[in-house]
């Protein structure tokens, strides 16, 4: 306790007092003590944490711009320039940059043309759009005389790189890898010229490419169907409803151009978070970071999103006739992560999932037999109102409808019911060590300092929450239970077995309802 | 994990698992890799306070030595191998018990036996406590011990906070010498595993996992075999009984155990607690037969898609195997790194796939498989297979070039250090060797052979094992909208996936 005192880290000493029997107050402090954070004169925050375990370290590139940011016409754009920045810069992927540049700015005006004849509502000339897409082609063509395709990765992965890789969901877009310790200031400059020079180069054949992923993902699999379905009709406003991937209309139109703009208004530094976890040292990897990354100019701050979603007044109902074996979700609005009340869905969550002890799992998993899972949980984000889900497997035998009926009897008896006192200190117990058992990672390590400085401006609140957690009461979980699981409030989506299905609906031809 | 697995475990969250991110690549990228120590490409002033204006001006100074610690291996008089990591950097200690013997040993008209035993073991609970007392005195302490049946083995694995050590490690213990197998648990099982088999044919990459192994091992071949209604009906709780009375001998088993503990404290234990156990027989590995199916293509009639899942499969290679490492160089340039030929081919540059790749398979004790595979919209698949036939070809008679080769040993030899990162993974990747007989230092040698490997080493082992007219090439898809006659490739053969209610015959 006498060493904690002494760095006196006053943030976290609730945290300390609670959980003193797992985590010693000198872990904690020597914690605090690997961590430096400095914001740049650009806005770009970093963080760098002191990890030798191992001569490595990983980092995650956090940039607080997700689906939620697009609106109709470029749905799936983010995850699209995610995907371009593996493309390279101006000076990696290209054998001359200056007769590219001008070669991709014919892409676009060929593009352009093209788009609009094929998008006429009036008048549209078939034989035009043939020949303004043979020139746009060409031009792509012309253009692509120029890449040295992969070159990035090629890099990454030639000097050492492993897990290089990107995600995008509706919040946030996330870029990864690691790398051995000595490839600190070519990590700084590779990953700082990708978001200072990034070049939309092989942008149309990238979109064919993530058409695919769609395919795979959504289109060609049950569970993604149910999903993008249940999604969809859970919200009519706010852009949680729509996929992360896009509609396929979207994906077919949307240009290097739309993708540049998204990039300009998002990809600022002040949006962005840079952690760095592993066999690094603060006072000399900083001073790297700050002269690759501080290169990057600083712009203005995004617009927050305006949309709301409205209340919900009525239930709302998705079946989708598949081929396939059942599958049942239903899904409410709760408010975002940042709510008083968000630890309480955090306990709800472990209190009907997590283990064989869960709720779910003993009701209708062990006890009436009639799932083979089944779990609760927030999803699809946590910086907007997002739901709070119930998600069932039917067993053998079982209809999706089947499900119903328990799930409700367990959402009853939290209204009606307090939870026991060996509940809730259970939950807490795991709580506390589930976070100690995600601190021995440096890419997880990464992932979550940066996620919860993005989300919540301070990494310490990735323990604080545990303090959140400790203080839900039995009261607090009737009163959020009560608040939360209405019937005008619920969104229920299902997979029936259809003796035999039509194709993905609308997929091929781009065409959703 | 796949999908089907995730299906069954019911603690995950399935659906955030799913559905809530998008990565960039659908592979896991697993680099298996070294450190050139001192490969510095430039010289240039350390931290020079000013920017490179290309990548190739970064100095890369020596990596910092280091030495990685490796387990502390002790053999019982009984025959049982204990390896013990310390690792003091978070209050946790995790255990892992393997046990020889898995579904590859098990009857063809029991398929399905190691998997049941694997989920009843724990959830059977013990002579003394039920399995539903096991879960509330583990969960109230955030702990977990789990059991697990695979192809070759079964798993007991335990983890915990250091504090809790003593009072979870007996319940370990306990299921190892006292399981119960208790009925009730068993007919739950069997009904989680009836609902996966009645799944199986949901998902595409299902379908192609299994019925592309069937094709590349033999349908009867054990690692290949999958359970059915039929076989599972028929397994009864003394089979699992004498399932674990025939493999659970202290001869029969390898324990790891990591975390925060004084290693000397810990033998000290394990030996007391483990020491007075019996010897038993040595458990006897079924010898497998290898009948890959006739090359030509296979065809799985899926309505509700709208892209094709192509895999090409042929029976790969042992690790033991000294073409092993010249492989390894083939798989990183051909199929398996980010620059690869199939990923810049058919993904960058032809925009024909999202999922791609592929290379030789390797095991450790058997042949592996070969896999080259790829997701491609319907009316594209019959160009699909046909790049993928074309990027082989080329392998074969154009060779890799000096410049491939350099590149994809760098991938390999450069990250090879993310072998050691971690104590767990070490500790891991020891009681693989031990398990599987491989020399202790094996990553070693790895390490050296790839450093000797040449691109005609190379080109050898591309003609050796890339056999074009040897694949079997399994199509999943919808073939009313190919843009074309899967005949005019070669002679397609339906594969019929209907789940058999009944054995067939009966």
């Amino acid at each position: 306790m006498r060493l904690f005192m002494k760095i006196a880290v006053r943030t976290l000493l609730a945290f300390v007092l609670v959980s003193a029997t797992v985590l010693s107050a000198q872990d904690i402090a020597s914690f605090e003590k690997r961590i430096t954070t400095k914001k740049l004169a650009n806005g770009l925050t970093v963080i760098i944490m002191e990890r030798p375990e191992a001569p490595v370290f990983s980092f995650f590139t956090h940039v607080d711009a997700g689906s939620a940011q697009e609106v109709q016409g470029i749905t799936g754009l983010a995850h699209m320039f995610e995907h371009m920045a593996f493309k390279g810069t101006e000076k990696i992927g290209t054998k001359n940059f200056a007769a590219e540049k001008a070669a991709l700015a014919k892409v676009e005006q060929a593009y352009a043309a093209y788009l609009k004849e094929n998008l006429k509502e009036v008048g549209r000339d078939p034989k035009k759009v043939a020949q303004l897409e043979q020139e746009w082609r060409k031009a792509i063509e012309a253009a692509d005389a120029y890449v040295i395709p992969n070159e990035f990765g090629e890099i990454v992965e030639s000097q050492g790189g492993v897990g290089l890789n990107a995600n995008t969901d509706w919040d946030e877009t996330d870029y990864y890898y690691s790398f051995p310790e000595n490839r600190l200031e070519l990590w700084a400059y590779l990953e700082s010229e990708r978001f200072l020079h990034p070049v939309m180069r092989e942008f149309y054949k990238e979109r064919d490419v993530v058409m695919e992923e769609r395919r795979m993902r959504t289109d060609s699999s049950p569970q993604g169907r149910l999903i993008e379905q249940f999604l969809a009709a859970a919200y009519t406003a706010h852009p949680y409803g729509r996929p992360v991937v896009g509609w396929p209309s979207d994906l077919r139109a949307f240009s290097a151009t739309d993708a540049q703009n998204f990039y300009r208004k998002y990809y600022v530094p002040s949006n962005m978070v840079v952690t760095v976890v592993g066999d690094v040292k603060a006072e000399k990897a900083l001073p790297i970071i700050e002269r690759y990354f501080g290169r990057i100019p600083a712009g203005p701050a995004p617009e927050p999103l305006r949309t709301q979603e409205p209340p919900q007044r009525a239930q709302r109902e998705v079946v989708l006739q598949d081929k396939s074996q059942p599958l049942y979700v239903e899904g409410y609005h709760r408010p975002n992560a940042k709510d008083p009340d968000d630890a309480v869905y955090d306990v709800l969550a472990d209190l009907l999932s997590k283990g064989r002890t869960s709720r779910l799992y003993r009701s209708l998993v062990r006890d009436k037999q009639i799932a083979v899972a089944a779990e609760g949980g927030s999803f699809p984000g946590a910086k907007y109102p997002s739901l709070f889900y119930f998600f069932a497997v039917p067993a053998k035998g079982k209809t999706a409808e089947d499900m119903a009926a328990p799930i409700h009897e367990e959402i009853g008896k939290l209204k009606t019911q307090d939870v026991s006192d060996e509940e809730l200190k259970s939950i807490k117990t795991r709580a506390k060590a589930d976070l100690i058992r995600g601190l021995g990672d440096n890419q997880g390590l990464a992932l979550q300092l940066g996620e919860y400085q993005a989300r919540y401006g301070d990494w310490r609140e990735l323990f604080r929450q545990i303090q959140r957690i400790e203080a839900v009461t039995k009261a607090d979980i009737r009163r959020v239970a009560n608040k939360t699981f209405t019937a005008e409030n619920r969104t229920v989506g299902r997979i029936e077995t259809a003796s035999s299905s039509p194709a993905p609906a609308g997929a091929q031809k781009g065409v959703q309802p | 994990m796949n999908r089907a697995a995730l299906a069954r475990t019911s603690a995950m969250l399935i659906l955030v698992w799913l559905f809530s991110r998008l990565p960039m690549t659908a592979r896991a990228q697993t680099a298996s890799s070294a450190p050139k120590a001192g490969s510095a490409t430039q010289q240039a002033p350390p931290s020079a306070p000013t920017t490179a204006s290309s990548w190739k001006q970064i100095p890369i100074p020596a990596l910092r030595p280091f030495k990685h610690q490796q387990p502390r291996r002790v053999e019982l008089p009984n025959g049982l191998v204990i390896f013990l990591q310390e690792n003091h950097e978070l209050p946790l200690i995790n255990g892992t018990i393997r046990v020889r013997g898995g579904s590859r040993d098990e009857p063809p008209d029991k398929a399905g036996l190691t998997e049941l035993y694997g989920q009843a073991w724990r959830t059977g609970g013990t002579a003394s406590k039920t399995g539903d007392q096991l879960d509330d005195f583990l969960e109230s302490r955030a702990a977990h011990v789990e059991t697990s049946g695979r192809a070759d083995s079964t798993y007991l694995a335990w983890s915990s906070l250091k504090e809790d050590f003593d009072q979870v490690f007996p319940v370990v213990l306990d299921l190892l010498q006292h399981p119960e197998f208790r009925q009730d648990k068993i007919d739950l099982a069997k009904k989680q595993m009836a609902a996966g088999i009645s799944r199986r044919n949901d998902e595409p990459d299902d379908i192609s996992e299994r019925e592309s192994n069937k094709l590349a091992l033999g349908a009867d071949n054990p690692l290949a075999r999958t359970p059915e209604y039929y076989t599972l009906s028929g397994i009864t709780r003394d089979d699992l009984q004498r399932w674990h009375q025939r493999t659970v001998a202290p001869n029969n088993i390898i324990l790891g155990v990591v975390g925060d503990f004084d290693s000397a404290a810990m033998e000290q234990k394990l030996r007391q607690a483990l020491g007075g156990i019996p010897s038993g027989t040595r458990f006897p590995q079924t010898k497998l037969d290898f009948r890959p199916a006739e090359p030509g293509i296979y065809l799985v009639e899926k309505e509700d898609v709208n892209q094709s899942q192509i895999t090409m499969v042929d029976l790969g290679i042992l690790r033991s195997n000294p073409d092993y490492y010249a492989v390894e160089v083939l798989n990183e340039l051909f199929g398996g790194g980010f620059a690869s030929r199939l990923v810049s081919n058919i993904r960058t540059k032809q925009g024909l796939a999202y999922a791609v790749g592929g290379g030789v398979g390797t095991a450790f004790d058997h042949p592996g498989v070969t896999r080259i595979s790829m997701g491609t919209k319907s009316d594209t698949t019959l160009p699909a297979i046909k790049a993928l036939h074309q990027e082989i070809d080329k392998l074969l008679k154009g060779g890799a070039s000096a410049q491939e080769v350099k590149k994809a040993k760098d991938d390999i030899l450069n990250s090879f250090i993310f072998e050691f990162d971690s104590k767990e993974k070490v500790l891991a990747e020891r009681m693989r060797y031990e398990f599987y007989g491989y020399p202790p230092d094996f990553l070693e040698q790895f390490r050296a052979g790839i450093e000797k490997v040449t691109p005609a080493d190379v080109d050898r082992v591309a003609r050796k094992y890339l056999r074009p007219e040897k694949l079997a090439v399994l199509v999943v898809g919808n073939s009313k909208d190919f843009n074309g006659d899967l005949n005019t490739l070669g002679k397609v053969r339906p594969v019929d996936i209907t789940i058999p209610e009944k054995k067939p015959g009966m």
